[in-house]
């Protein structure tokens, strides 16, 4: 992610450095991408029965219990992309949503875990293109990065030079973040080079801003498919692989996610290049997070526990978050109305 | 250490401890130690002649569980013989009532019994959690299904009697449940020897028992050692023995119950080959690896503990196994977040140990986990751990590749062509399990054809499920448990509860040299003439130069027989091992050549009968009807032979699981006295028509029926090496059958000291043996000579578990 000094220059509340918890990485390299290589993923098919059950069997292998669970929930927030993405945004209702990327846990139950001073805010905000200025604003100096989807977002079938001019639109507009889809015809019909180049040039028009990829796994439909995409989305210089737009009918799943992981591991074994993963839609329980969190941890390490790469894009997620930290704290089952909403 | 930003830092799992309270009350509630539960009622614990029970992972004493000995066999047989009557003519319904109710019960103490299991074998709570009480539950959820249905799905079948039961310690609830579960839903009463490690979820068991009140005496339970098995499995009062354990204790019991007309079914030990193809998904094959070897500590008899891997893959498969390997957890299997718990006991961990310090001695390359120093040293104090261990350029005689290990220790093998990995699969004594990765379908299915396995996953390891048959191959026993072939297990047709004894054979005449003049085949009755042996479709002199006299009814001389010896049974046997052809031709195929011989025999007819009359005295009438009874016998089987080719199972949604019903390809085949030709027929025809190449020994005393069948097969397309039959003494041959270690199967009709020998002798390979037991049988009878009994003893179940989805 940006730095975020960048940010703190003109902050007017000040971000208690977090490099002891999240030591950040500044020797590893940004995925610029390789040569479109279907060797890579050409010959590779995902037998779905067996991704079901190693997804089924993640979070009866592990958990987390008590303190534990507590301080995994709280890294579980500092990877939200705490999201909006509706037709009724206003500007408003993102600045709502920002302060509470700021302030995601009360002020008490932060103290409680010895986390007071710690700066504990999610890992971004995501907006459509045109709320970008109003996230920008009321996250300026937060170190919060603010990503926008942009391409036509959910359905990126708009002209290339729409969805490319979109792109630059919300990075002028200060998103550190492009949430991307991919035109899935291509991947249907597995035109590896039309994808490839499609994503390319997304990728220039990012420039400095990181591009997160969604697949739409949902209408990609077979694992193997998912395996394909993300390996042209990474050879295309994703820096993140995302699950869903959230509008697709089957949004963020283990298997999925199971396989999209494995695809990173692969191309990291391949390349050496570090990229982020961030499913999103349908991840509305602490349970669920932290399942997530098992998952990057058994399969691609704990390198992938932290918000550089790993995020997870939820709109109510943080809510059921913050009751089960509320319970750890106090012993009593927590209800919504006690903590402050997005 | 436990502060939320240390935890922050680290990002570790941190300790999720099952509670294991309520079992822990439960074992100091018996602190006076546990009796046997015999009769509906816990006897009074023998504190002096008992022995104590550890918790694997601390080391720590938990129980205290009488040694059973014969007289507490002796009563918990008397106890299941009172039973018995009651039991087995209770209605299929109120059966069920009872099973469904022991389901009930096991599930209403899911928990206790997963903890409970966990502390006395060491097992992670995960798999005593998710695995192992629920696949009990369901196993008698399913054989409550039985129950009901046994007379409707088996007629002409009863119940066997009273079965002694012997389990082993890696899955102690579980294979209580499948030895259980199928006996009392047979009708069966059952007396249970539980493995001496891991008493104490039977003993729980038992308590479920009276508390669902399943009637005294129905289940009994002994503990104790290999002493207390070897009196239950030597009890007069059982009629079935079922076992699970080790392929050597396995042979000693097929020894000590040789002869003593007991049914009997194995389920030992395995080397189970793990084969991946280039074109698997690799990773989900790694996973594979994970459930294959490290479910269970790798105590497991099906465990994938043999990894063949094609070569083209085999760096890339080691690399990313490795990895795997690295983020596996070893330690306190009551923790939610452990992959590998305990072994059972120290000298488990001794005997691991040993077979892993030999494989490096072969020169295989051992790897561990950078973590494993820091694994407990298997100190019963320290707890017995043993970390996941992976051997590399493991050649196949190694005894890593040979011997079962029953720990976390994997051997990698690589092969070239997937005619190679098969060769490397079969190349075993054992035959319980295979599991084959392989994304193309004609890859995978191919391989699960062509391995000998009782089992076998393809894309997937160790799933079990109630009515999925489960068994082994070769030296990894007979008999299957689970679905419709479990049932038979615990079912014998019910004419043979009323069956004479066979009569004593009267021995064959003293030899003489073979005639010079020994004129084959011939017109009419060749009363000058030796009849010759058939082995791979010529004939053949005996070995011996010997023949002997075939007698009439009067005591005449009617021709001479070669007298065989055992190099012409080995000579057969080769002759049968080549003829593979037979097996794989389809079933249709078969049966139109048993219908020629069908129609060649009744051509004949008229000459057969007529020297039957001779041979046996019997009238023209009766041997005329025992001919065509012959023919229609054939016939009979050729009917079956493209239709009982197995059933299709779907234990699970996008599951298709096959039960395939496979030759046993080597047979032998001792014939009897009686019915000389019919008794030929009926014991070669179905062995053939499913598919085997057999090496028959016709009736001694008069065995030119069967010699003069030869020509039948020579004029009816029956391939060389197919039938081979060798005349001479029964028993003699018999037992050279019997220890020849390329059979798979013998069926054996002749004395009740013939058929001791055979089942005594069949240990050295455990090669499946069906034998008459003593029983006289009426080949003429519908029931009695021909049927399902011939058809399910003629093949052996392969199980094959086919995941599909998209």
């Amino acid at each position: 992610m940006k730095a975020a000094t960048e940010k703190q220059a003109g902050s007017d509340r000040q971000i208690a450095p977090r490099h002891d918890l999240v030591p950040v990485r500044p020797d590893r390299p940004r995925n610029d991408g390789t040569d479109l290589r279907p060797a890579w993923f050409e010959n590779t098919t995902v037998n779905l029965s067996a991704a079901e059950r190693r997804a089924a069997t993640l979070a009866t292998r592990r958990t987390v219990k008590k303190a534990w669970q507590a301080a995994w929930l709280v890294r579980a927030i500092e990877c939200i992309d705490l999201t909006t993405l509706a037709g009724d945004d206003t500007p408003g209702r993102v600045e709502r949503l920002c302060a509470k990327a700021r302030w995601p846990l009360r002020a008490d139950l932060a103290e409680a875990l010895g986390l007071s001073g710690y700066g504990l805010h999610t890992g971004a905000v995501c907006v459509y293109p045109s709320m970008v200025p109003d996230a920008v604003r009321a996250l300026e100096g937060t170190g919060i990065s603010v990503a926008s989807v942009a391409t036509g977002f959910p359905a990126g079938l708009t002209p290339l030079s729409t969805r490319l001019a979109e792109i630059r639109y919300a990075v002028e507009q200060g998103a550190d973040e492009i949430d991307i889809v991919i035109h899935r015809a291509q991947v249907l019909t597995g035109d590896w080079p039309a994808l490839y180049d499609e994503l390319r040039r997304m990728r220039e028009a990012c420039g400095q801003a990181h591009m997160k990829a969604i697949l739409a796994t949902g209408e990609l439909k077979t694992l193997t498919n998912v395996y394909r995409a993300s390996m042209v989305a990474m050879m295309a210089g994703a820096d993140f692989i995302k699950t869903s737009t959230g509008m697709e009918a089957v949004n963020a799943t283990l298997p999925v996610s199971l396989v999209m992981v494995r695809a990173i591991r692969d191309y990291l074994g391949f390349t050496g290049l570090h990229v982020g993963f961030k499913p999103a839609g349908g991840i509305r329980a602490a349970k669920d997070a932290i399942a997530w969190l098992i998952l990057m941890k058994e399969e691609l390490g704990a390198d992938w526990l932290r918000p550089d790469l790993f995020r997870i894009g939820a709109s109510s997620l943080l809510g059921d978050i913050e009751r089960q930290i509320e319970h750890y704290v106090t012993g009593r089952y927590s209800s919504a109305d006690r903590h402050g909403m997005a | 250490m436990n502060d939320i930003p240390s935890i922050l830092r680290t990002m570790e799992y941190g300790p999720a401890p099952e509670d294991a309270r309520i079992v822990k009350d439960w074992l100091a509630s018996h602190g006076k130690g546990f009796g046997h539960f015999i009769g509906g009622a816990f006897t009074r614990p023998a504190p002096k002649d008992a022995f104590d029970v550890f918790n694997p992972a601390t080391g720590d004493r938990i129980a205290s569980v009488t040694r059973g000995n014969a007289k507490d066999v002796d009563a918990a047989v008397a106890a299941a013989t009172r039973a018995f009557s009651k039991w087995s003519a209770l209605s299929g319904n109120r059966r069920a009532r009872h099973l469904y109710a022991l389901a009930r019960h096991v599930q209403k103490h899911a928990r206790f019994l997963a903890v409970l299991e966990t502390i006395d074998n060491g097992k992670t709570i995960r798999e005593t959690r998710d695995i192992d009480i629920p696949l009990v539950a369901r196993h008698f959820y399913h054989h409550a299904g039985w129950a009901e249905l046994r007379d409707e799905e088996f007629p002409g079948h009863a119940p066997v009697g009273v079965c002694g039961q012997i389990i082993p310690w890696n899955f102690p609830l579980l294979m209580l449940a499948w030895k259980v579960a199928p006996a009392l839903a047979a009708g069966c009463t059952v007396v249970l020897k539980s493995a001496e490690h891991t008493p104490l979820t039977a003993l729980a068991f038992a308590g479920i028992c009276r508390e669902a009140g399943l009637p005294d005496g129905v289940f009994n339970l002994v503990n104790g050692d290999g002493e207390t098995g070897s009196a239950l499995a030597g009890h007069d009062g059982i009629a079935k023995l079922a076992f699970t354990g080790s392929t050597a204790v396995g042979r000693i019991l097929r020894r000590q119950t040789a002869g003593q007309a007991k049914k009997l079914s194995l389920e030992l030990g395995g080397k189970s080959p793990f084969i991946v193809f280039e074109n698997a998904d690799i990773d989900a094959a790694i996973e594979g690896v994970v459930d294959a070897i490290w479910f269970n500590q790798g105590e497991v008899c099906c465990a994938g503990s043999r990894a063949l891997v094609q070569e083209g893959i085999a760096a890339r498969f080691h690399d990313k196994l490795k990895a795997r390997m690295e983020t596996l957890r070893v330690g306190d299997p009551l923790d939610k977040a452990i992959d590998i718990g305990a072994v059972v006991a120290p000298v488990q961990i001794e005997s691991i140990r040993a077979k892993v310090e030999a494989g490096i001695a072969e020169g295989a390359t051992m790897w561990q986990p950078s973590w494993a120093p820091s694994v407990p040293s298997g100190s019963q104090a320290a707890g017995c751990f043993f970390p996941p261990t992976l051997f590399t350029h493991v050649a196949p005689a190694s005894s890593l590749a040979q011997e079962e290990i029953f720990g976390p220790v994997l051997a990698t093998m690589t092969f070239r062509t997937p005619g190679e990995a098969i060769e490397l699969a079969n190349n075993s004594r054992y035959g319980l399990a295979a599991s084959i990765w392989s994304q193309d379908l004609d890859t995978a299915f191919d391989a699960a054809r062509r391995v000998k396995a009782g089992v076998v996953w393809i894309n997937s390891t160790n799933l079990f499920d109630a009515a999925a048959g489960f068994g082994g191959y070769k030296e990894s026993g007979f008999g299957r448990e689970g679905g419709r072939e479990g049932m038979l297990e615990y079912l014998v047709p019910a004419w043979t509860k009323k069956a004479k004894p066979v009569t004593a054979a009267r021995p064959i005449a003293a030899p003489v040299p073979v005639s010079g003049r020994d004129a084959p085949g011939g017109e009419g009755l060749g009363l000058d003439r030796t009849v010759k042996m058939y082995i791979g479709g010529k004939q053949a002199r005996p070995d011996s130069g010997y023949s002997y006299p075939v007698l009439d009814a009067k005591g005449r001389t009617i021709t001479e027989a070669g007298l065989g010896n055992r190099k012409d049974i080995r000579n057969a046997v080769e002759a049968a091992r080549k003829a593979g052809a037979w097996t794989a031709m389809t079933g249709h195929g078969r049966a139109q050549v048993l219908y020629f011989l069908a129609e060649n025999l009744e051509l004949r007819a008229a000459e057969f009968a007529t020297r039957l009359s001779a041979m046996t005295g019997a009238s023209a009438d009766s041997a005329g009807h025992e001919v065509a009874a012959a023919a229609a016998r054939i016939m009979y089987y050729a009917a079956w032979a493209d239709k009982y080719d197995g059933a299709v199972r779907a234990p699970q949604p996008r599951m298709l699981s096959l039960a395939l019903n496979e030759a046993w390809e080597v047979m032998g085949i001792s014939c009897p006295d009686d019915s000389p030709l019919l008794a030929f027929v009926s014991l070669v025809a179905p062995a053939i028509a499913m598919g085997s190449r057999v090496v028959v020994t016709p009736s001694p005393r008069h065995p030119l029926a069967a010699c003069d069948f030869y020509q039948l097969l020579d004029t009816s397309d029956v391939p060389g090496g197919v039938v081979n039959i060798v005349t001479g003494d029964r028993d003699e041959l018999a037992d050279t059958m019997a220890k020849h270690d390329d059979i798979a199967a013998h069926w054996y009709f002749g004395t009740t000291e013939g058929a001791a020998m055979v089942e005594r002798e069949s240990a050295g390979n455990l090669k499946a043996v069906w034998s008459n037991q003593g029983k006289q049988r009426d080949w003429l009878d519908g029931h009695q000579g021909q049927g399902a009994e011939f058809l399910f003893n003629a093949v052996r179940v392969k199980t094959i578990w086919t995941p599909f989805g998209i």
